[in-house]
């Protein structure tokens, strides 16, 4: 998966939680990633990040953070 | 097996009533010949000796026909009326003594059928119709002996006794290819005009003439069925009592001398049908009359197309290469499961446990997807399992689960008949779900309202008696602006239903809801620069599906396949809850599902996250019910979804996949990833009927079997738990549930079920929503609606209907985001994709039947205008280009497309329209947005590159050695 589709595909889930009325945002992103992303995805998603996660929107990037900070 | 399959519920098995029931709660109680007999208000007196046992003649009737009284053959004698008055057309009245037999009456039926036959060739003997033929009956019933009218003039004969042609007589019409119309036969009793008026409702048939002159006639002056507006649904041909119109199935065959009932595998309405057979031969399928889906009626699909079974196409014997280049090699079972097994066990030594994986099919039986799946997650050891549905209406199930907590909709088909007003967005019934477009249109045309929004001008926009109030064309992409302003003009004016809202939902969730949706950026003015739709237009849309009554919202692919699709369905059940408009009947959120069991496929946990019954694979409770069972433990993190596993595939990281009946190479979008995904496998095992576009690129061709050769059940999109029969022996050896079970236990599983009932009790035993479904209660029921346990011991027609099953119902913000996907100087025309009524889905079936007359090759429908500055002419090749790809086809001039706006359907794998799909997706499940693409249309000079490639590529790979000795 290209570090493109990867930035897609979080900011699009980003874009719908930043509109819900829920605190804790960035934890909604990363329930979703958690819920469906298969853990070789997430891996992925973990080189991203270290490379910068650039291209990804903050709050996809802070979702994307807490994603891979939870516990396996 | 039992032949003939009648569920005791039925008392009155096939017996035709003669009109239809009343609905009427008033009970009236007669005298006929002697017997009392109680019935509701309102009832024929013709139908009620019928419900005594006895049977009136009868030819111009019929129970799914309202009565006609033309013929009057059912003259009976009433006490204290005068004359003799015809059964069908009298209403019952309290008190009435009926005589159904009496010298009087006998007399007069015996003259009109002299009539009849004096007007009608004698040559039962060698008619199609001989035993199955109503005139027959009832000239035996009456006791016709002889025939006292020398006809002067009559409508059979071609020439007279002196040899001048008759005038009078018109040959044969076998234009349709499934039936004929012999108008030599025709007793003008206009059952097949009413039947495809009132059941069918495309008004096809007229009669034309009085009298003597009067005549049967397909469409206009000079048309002949073909030509017509006949959509081929076969109901005039099930109404007529006669041989002249006939199945030529049955011309070609004979009768048939036993049946079966069994469901329809191609749509999700899921007609129930009755298999007619001689020895194994199927000889036709007819509509069954108890089918709870379709009460009696079909379409083309399910009544005639069923001629794929036997086609020469048909593989029947594995086969296996090592590589896609080289040909197949025909080889036994044996050889072809254990070639298979060794190769899956060697890529997950090799790469990992999770490196294989495997698609269930919605085509195929619960059963056997339940099979599928348990065998990636049990014997695979992942849960690397999808299914087509992820290309459909995955959406549906994230949208509904969230907002009301079960994946499913709320309603059965029966509701429509107490709905008042109608939203059709994104569906186009008449050509996807045909026979609920005619329980709809019947509806409408006794004054239901309906309000389409639709790109398109679909046919239920506009058809026969039946006017959409309003039609919203909206721009492809911009369906949660047009559901938000719906929603803003509801919120602002005060129309939502605040006692629902706050029983049913949580108030404070809806006052947060009703802020956003009342902001002026939500109104129809502001949103109608994007999509198109007028403003005054919409308010009154909203207003009267606020106002309106009984408020109902059926959708489709034209919601789901959006990268919005999940808000979209979000955004219909906000407008379901905040009118009111759930939990009972006339009203609901019902999405038409494409495929005869993606309900089905959904349901028994096809996709990688959940387990059947929607429960999360993180769940230990869940898992654990399921581990005990199988002796195995399950992975608890998700696995792949399909465009995951294609794009892991091009990683590396993904190399094996079972593909259990689907042809995602043409049916997924974004066709050459797809293609760089499979190419990347190495081993790709298709188990289908045919070499399927997929198989281009598989090592492994597992020969799949028909509905027709299995037991098993399939799941409509009312929830509907349907029974599929076995009819006939598996051409191919197996049925699909046994060859998954061949190869789980080539791997060592150990399965040991003899019977898809077994599968149904594990089903049962591990998923809350079936616990109480079974095989015996399916044959005494004939169908049940899931959930159906302790809670719904007799199933759930309706859902939520006290309470949500997610408890109060949920509103979700839906904020409109433009899809990335954007018209620009290169590709300034939006692709939107759909279906025809005689094709199904990527046309595999239904290509190799007669239904191609109707649909030969996929049309790019184009705006005259569009069509003009681009120098286009209807008929003319044209180049369709995307940024994903290019593809030729022939232009369609047509006005039903807005300007900027194209359509095409996907059908046939020489257009591949996927080639132009891209792969963006919807934000919550990755269902592609197929519904939304920029593309350029211009003049075309022959096929595209890329055509010419992929028939080069597929001509060389599906060349198959002879088998060795
Ligand atoms: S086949 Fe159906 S559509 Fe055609 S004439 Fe008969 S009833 Fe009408
Ligand atoms: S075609 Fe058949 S159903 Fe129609 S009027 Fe003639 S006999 Fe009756
Ligand atoms: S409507 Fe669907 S289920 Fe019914 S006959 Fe047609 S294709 Fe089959
Ligand atoms: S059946 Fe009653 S008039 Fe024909």
């Amino acid at each position: 998966m290209s570090p493109d589709k990867i930035n897609r595909m979080i900011n699009q889930i980003a874009t719908f939680f930043e509109t819900q009325p829920d605190a804790d945002k960035a934890g909604c992103v990363a329930d979703h990633l958690k819920e469906f992303w298969e853990p070789r995805m997430l891996e992925q998603l973990a080189d991203h990040m270290k490379s910068g996660g650039d291209g990804l929107s903050p709050l996809a990037h802070e979702g994307s953070q807490r994603v891979l900070d939870m516990p396996a | 097996m039992k032949d003939f399959i009648l569920p005791t519920r039925m008392a009155n098995g096939d017996i035709d009533m003669g009109t239809p029931r009343s609905k009427s709660t008033n009970m009236v109680t007669l005298k006929i010949d002697g017997f009392d007999v109680t019935v509701p208000e309102g009832t024929s007196v013709m139908r009620a000796s019928a419900e005594a046992g006895i049977q009136v003649p009868k030819l111009c009737a019929s129970d799914n026909l309202e009565a006609f009284g033309s013929c009057r053959l059912c003259v009976v004698e009433i006490e204290g009326r005068r004359g003799t008055p015809a059964s069908c057309t009298t209403p019952v009245g309290e008190g009435m003594i009926v005589k159904t037999q009496s010298s009087k009456v006998k007399k007069i039926r015996k003259g009109v059928m002299e009539l009849y036959i004096s007007d009608h060739p004698l040559d039962c003997l060698t008619c199609a119709a001989n035993g199955d033929c109503e005139l027959q009956d009832m000239a035996g019933m009456v006791g016709l002996r002889d025939v006292r009218y020398e006809a002067v003039a009559n409508h059979f004969e071609a020439r007279n006794s002196s040899g001048d042609v008759n005038t009078q007589f018109i040959p044969k019409d076998d234009s349709n290819p499934y039936f004929t119309y012999d108008p030599a036969k025709c007793i003008v009793c206009s059952r097949c005009v009413r039947a495809c008026e009132e059941v069918q409702g495309t008004f096809a048939l007229t009669i034309t003439g009085t009298g003597f002159d009067s005549r049967v006639s397909a469409g206009a002056g000079g048309d002949d069925f073909m030509s017509s507006d006949c959509v081929s649904c076969g109901a005039c041909v099930q109404a007529c009592p006669t041989a002249t119109l006939q199945e030529k199935s049955v011309i070609e065959m004979g009768t048939p001398e036993r049946s079966v009932i069994t469901t329809c595998a191609y749509c999700g309405v899921g007609c129930s049908f009755k298999a007619e057979l001689n020895g194994d031969e199927l000889v036709r399928m007819t509509p069954y009359k108890h089918g709870e889906a379709n009460r009696g009626h079909s379409c083309v699909k399910g009544r005639f197309a069923w001629g794929y079974a036997n086609h020469s196409d048909r593989i029947l014997d594995p086969m296996i290469r090592d590589k896609i280049t080289d040909p197949w090699r025909e080889v036994s079972w044996d050889e072809a499961i254990s070639y298979t097994a060794t190769k899956l066990r060697d890529l997950q030594s090799k790469h990992g446990v999770k490196s294989i994986g495997g698609i269930t099919s919605s085509r195929c039986t619960n059963e056997e997807t339940y099979l599928v799946q348990k065998m990636i997650r049990s014997t695979f050891g992942n849960n690397n399992t999808d299914t087509c549905a992820r290309v459909c209406h995955s959406p549906t199930g994230y949208g509904l689960k969230t907002t009301f907590g079960t994946s499913a909709g709320t309603q059965n088909f029966d509701s429509v008949e107490e709905t008042d007003v109608v939203i059709i967005i994104g569906a186009n019934p008449t050509d996807g779900h045909p026979v609920f477009a005619s329980r709809l249109k019947k509806r409408l045309r006794a004054g239901a309202k309906l309000i389409v929004i639709d790109p398109r001008r679909t046919d239920i926009v506009k058809s026969a008696h039946i006017e959409a109030q309003h039609h919203l064309p909206l721009l492809p992409g911009t369906n949660v602006a047009v559901l938000s302003s719906i929603a803003h003009v509801i919120v602002t004016e005060g129309l939502m239903d605040e006692e629902f809202i706050r029983t049913r939902c949580n108030w404070d969730e809806f006052a947060h809801y009703a802020e956003f949706i009342s902001d002026l950026r939500h109104s129809p003015e502001a949103t109608a620069m994007l999509t198109g739709v007028d403003a005054q237009e919409l308010r009154a849309a909203a207003k009267l599906f606020a106002t309106g009554g009984n408020g109902s919202i059926y959708y489709g692919l034209g919601v789901t396949e959006h990268s919005q699709g999940s808000t979209t369905v979000m955004a219909i059940a906000n407008l379901a809850m905040m009118t009111g408009n759930l939990g009972k009947n006339g009203v609901g959120v019902n999405p038409l599902r494409g495929q005869n069991n993606v309900q089905g496929a959904c349901d028994m946990g096809s996709f990688p996250h959940e387990l059947p019954g929607y429960r999360h694979v993180s769940d230990d409770a869940t898992r654990e019910v399921f581990e005990a069972i199988w002796g195995t433990t399950i992975d608890p993190e998700p696995g792949l979804r399909i465009p995951n596993m294609l794009d892991a595939a091009v990683d590396g990281t993904f190399k094996g996949i079972y593909i259990q009946g689907e042809d995602i190479l043409q049916s997924d979008p974004d066709t050459k990833h797809v293609q760089a995904g499979l190419a990347a496998m190495e081993c790709v095992i298709v188990h289908d009927l045919f070499l399927n576009e997929t198989a281009n690129y598989a090592h492994v061709f597992l020969p799949g079997s028909t509905f027709l050769e299995k037991d098993g059940t399939f799941t409509n999109a009312e929830r509907r738990i349907n029974r599929v029969r076995k009819v006939m022996a598996p051409k191919n050896g197996y049925a699909d549930w046994e060859v998954t079970m061949l190869l789980a236990n080539a791997m060592n599983s150990g399965w040991t079920y003899t019977h898809p009932s077994q599968i149904m009790d594990e089903i049962a035993a591990t998923t809350p929503g079936f616990a109480n479904v079974n095989y015996e209660m399916l044959e005494t029921r004939g169908s049940v609606q899931w959930p159906c346990n302790d809670d719904n011991p007799d199933g759930s027609p309706i859902m939520h209907v006290d309470g949500f099953a997610r408890g109060k119902g949920q509103f979700i913000i839906t904020e409109y985001v433009a899809t990335d996907e954007k018209t620009g100087p290169r590709f300034p025309l939006l692709l939107t994709t759909g279906r025809i009524l005689s094709q199904y889905n990527v046309g595999a079936q239904t290509r190799r039947t007669e239904n191609s007359v109707w649909h030969e090759e996929d049309l790019l429908e184009i705006h005259p205008h569009d069509a003009e500055v681009r120098g286009i002419r209807d008929g003319q090749y044209v180049r369709l280009a995307s940024r994903a790809g290019e593809t030729q086809l022939k232009a369609q001039i047509t006005d039903r497309v807005s300007t900027g706006v194209v359509y095409t359907t996907f059908h046939h794998p020489d257009t591949q329209a996927n080639v132009i799909t891209t792969d963006y997706s919807d934000w919550a499940t990755n269902c592609p947005e197929y519904k939304v693409t920029a593309v350029q249309v211009a003049l075309s000079n022959g096929p595209s590159e890329w055509q010419e490639d992929y028939n080069a590529q597929a001509e060389q790979s599906r060349r198959i050695l002879p088998a060795a000795e």
